[in-house]
């Protein structure tokens, strides 16, 4: 057990026959646990023949820390979650909020979200992208990701002042208006000079012989697993089940757009990652449709109080976010304190599967796998 | 140069030749891997950044020499030492210049092929000296590794021992014409191929494997150590490369002299940056798909080469 607490790497397995079997623990710091997960592994040579994840090491407790804050002081609360896609909380609390309250959001603010959610989802995917190429050893592709990931950073940091968690999105509106810089032309410019970068890594890890070798039929997800699992968002599209909120439960402005759904077929690794590239595509469509469509107005919404009682009753709202179906559950009891919440994370159900998934390959396979699923602790912890 | 003093000046001379190489190594590795990042590397310190090495250097020289409490000390410290000493002794043979290298011998590109292979040593007792998961992990995969590379990297140079009709790297390097180059390509690629994988470097760095066992061998390395293993890497590039050009390339050709030795350093630049390209380009190999690799592919290929090298002989 002393092993276990400091978190050091693990013990053979020398009592009884069974000598073969040896047991790497993997995590929770580790460079390719994507955060602080701890995956027991029991290798026979090299192949896993069991996967114990244990996770909890970032928990800190951010749905009861916030029925102790106001509905307002939440928002910041909710950046920490899923801290590589902190809009998609923030949106997803606040419409929550709204709804509670009964608040009617002005359309501008309604596009502006829909803008940097996507702006977001182009980050995110490019972290989650590049670091499955990470995994695999394709460091320059890591980098060049990355640096697609830091021009939107940059945007967003403009927009909302920081760039990592933004408490930009809030009930009733957005924090700030576009800013008169030129932020506008520079979005617009971005999203036309991306799709040739996105193509650059398209063909430098997915159409790479090795890359294809290291992922094609590696952690395999049939759609009826995916289902019963509960996974969602590209690792459930990439197993080949036609599911996206924005289409299929349009909120906000996301009827007035047309994309398309990156769908998969076989669900493997590769499929998985590929279909988080191929998605940054569709998302720069919509925001070159939504500059088209925005107009000038207000940003949030009249004469919403500093101190916000919504009357007592329970709301459950979800949100397409990079990582799946991001689902916040608030409870009011009438006072200026959210009674409850709870947020359905889709890193957290889309993790569950890893530990199956595993077994049978071997253990390079294993971070391979669980970078494909495109885990951020901080949500799956909370 | 022979006898006793002579080989204590030489290991000395290689000793720093390969510590030069670690130190240019590093850099050039950082400034190739910044270019294909879309970033500068090492910029600020003198020198264009080279002096960064050196700084990099002072430190792991003056760190805290840190040992495991599970590791078997013993084993532990030499292990560095048999990874850098065979790389160092492995450089007496190369012909720096036409007509001569420190130790002229008739068995020259055999040595050259054997005495690295004694690192496979270093590996394994670093893989299991420290008593890490992930480090005995490393080294069982680095030994596999390198003991079947060197099988193609063997046949492969065989193919132009053939042609020139002796193990004496001099005399080969005298003896090498330009249309060797064509006839020798497939066995220069498999040289190349397999180089990368006995130096246990991108996209064959699975024995360190940073994604996956953390260092691999040395994960639990520090201080001067560590830096010993990266000089074994350094040195021993060097040395892939050296020797590549000498046998496959021509080494001195056409030039004698002094520019010769520049020619034959041009010629070993040019290999050791397409190794670092190779390593920041290409994702890493799974441990099965590389032992496929060197049985199924790269000895075949050598094979194959062998066969059209005896029909060349023939054919003249």
């Amino acid at each position: 057990m002393t092993n276990d607490a400091q978190g050091t790497a693990a013990e053979i397995v020398s009592d009884g026959p069974s000598v073969r079997e040896m047991v790497v623990n993997v995590g929770p710091s580790h460079p390719s646990t994507h955060g602080v997960c701890r995956i027991i592994t029991h290798l026979d040579g090299e192949v896993v023949t069991e996967a114990d994840l244990v996770i909890g090491y970032l928990h800190r407790g951010i749905e009861k820390i916030a029925e102790n804050r106001t509905y307002l002081q939440v928002v910041p609360l909710t950046d920490r979650l899923d801290y590589v896609g902190s809009m998609y909380n923030n949106w997803a609390y606040s419409r929550a909020v709204e709804k509670l309250m009964g608040i009617t959001v002005p359309e501008r603010a309604e596009y502006l979200r829909v803008i940097t959610c996507e702006l977001q989802r182009v980050a995110s995917h490019m972290m989650a992208v590049g670091s499955a190429g990470n995994d695999a050893g394709a460091t320059s592709f890591f980098v060049l990701a990355f640096w697609i990931r830091e021009q939107v950073v940059d945007l967003l940091a403009r927009l909302s002042g920081s760039r990592l968690t933004y408490n930009y999105v809030r009930p009733g509106g957005v924090s700030f208006d576009i800013p008169e810089d030129g932020w506008v032309e520079d979005l617009r410019a971005l999203c036309k000079k991306t799709p040739a970068a996105l193509e650059e890594l398209d063909r430098l890890f997915f159409g790479n012989v090795i890359a294809k070798d290291r992922t094609k039929g590696i952690g395999v997800l049939s759609a009826e697993d995916a289902i019963a699992a509960g996974v969602t968002g590209p690792s459930l599209r990439a197993s080949g089940v036609d599911f996206d909120l924005r289409r299929d439960e349009p909120y906000s402005v996301y009827d007035r757009f047309s994309f398309d759904v990156v769908v998969g077929e076989s669900g493997d690794s590769f499929e998985r990652s590929r279909c988080r590239l191929l998605e940054c595509y569709e998302s720069l469509r919509i925001i070159e449709q939504a500059l088209d469509q925005m107009e000038p107005g207000r940003t949030t919404a009249p004469s919403i109080p500093r101190l916000i009682a919504p009357p007592a009753g329970e709301v459950y709202e979800r949100i397409e976010s990079a990582r799946g179906t991001l689902g916040v559950y608030l409870v009011s009891d009438g006072s200026v304190r959210p009674w409850r919440m709870k947020v359905r994370s889709p890193a957290f159900t889309n993790l569950s599967v890893v530990g199956t998934l595993a077994v049978g390959h071997t253990i390079s396979d294993l971070v391979i796998i669980v970078g494909s699923f495109d885990p951020v602790f901080g949500e799956v912890d909370r | 140069m022979t006898g006793y003093w002579g080989g204590v000046v030489w290991g000395l001379g290689a000793g720093v030749l390969v510590g030069i190489s670690t130190i240019l190594g590093v850099w050039g590795e950082r400034k190739v891997a910044g270019h294909i990042q879309k970033r500068y590397g090492p910029n600020t310190a003198p020198v264009f950044g080279i002096f960064q090495l050196v700084y990099d250097l002072l430190k792991l020289l003056t760190k805290e020499d840190i040992h495991p409490k599970q590791a078997r000390r013993g084993l532990f410290n030499i292990a560095p030492l048999f990874m850098t000493t065979p790389i160092i002794s492995s450089l007496v043979i190369i012909p720096f210049a036409a007509g001569w290298a420190p130790l002229d011998t008739s068995i020259g590109i055999l040595f050259f092929l054997a005495v690295p292979s004694i690192s496979v040593l270093g590996v394994l007792f670093a893989g299991w000296s420290q008593r890490n998961t992930y480090a005995s992990l490393g080294g069982l995969r680095g030994a596999a590794q390198m003991i079947s590379y060197e099988v193609p990297r063997s046949l492969s140079v065989l193919a132009v021992v053939m042609l020139a009709g002796t193990m004496q790297p001099v005399t080969l390097m005298g003896e090498w014409r330009i249309w060797w180059l064509p006839v020798t390509l497939i066995a220069f690629v498999v040289y190349f191929i397999a180089s990368i994988a006995e130096l246990n470097r991108g996209p064959f760095d699975l024995a360190e494997c940073d994604s996956e066992l953390v260092g691999g061998y040395f994960t639990d390395y520090s201080g001067i150590r560590w830096a010993m293993f990266m000089m074994s890497e350094y040195g021993g590039m060097t040395a892939a490369a050296l020797f590549g050009s000498v046998v496959f390339l021509g080494g001195t050709w056409p030039l004698s002299g002094v520019l010769g030795v520049l020619v034959l350093l041009v010629k070993t630049v040019l290999l050791v940056i397409a190794f670092m390209w190779a390593k920041w380009t290409f994702p890493r190999m799974r441990p099965d798909q590389l032992m496929a690799t060197s049985w199924k592919v790269l000895t075949p290929m050598a094979l194959v080469q062998i066969v059209i090298v005896g029909v060349v002989i023939a054919w003249l």
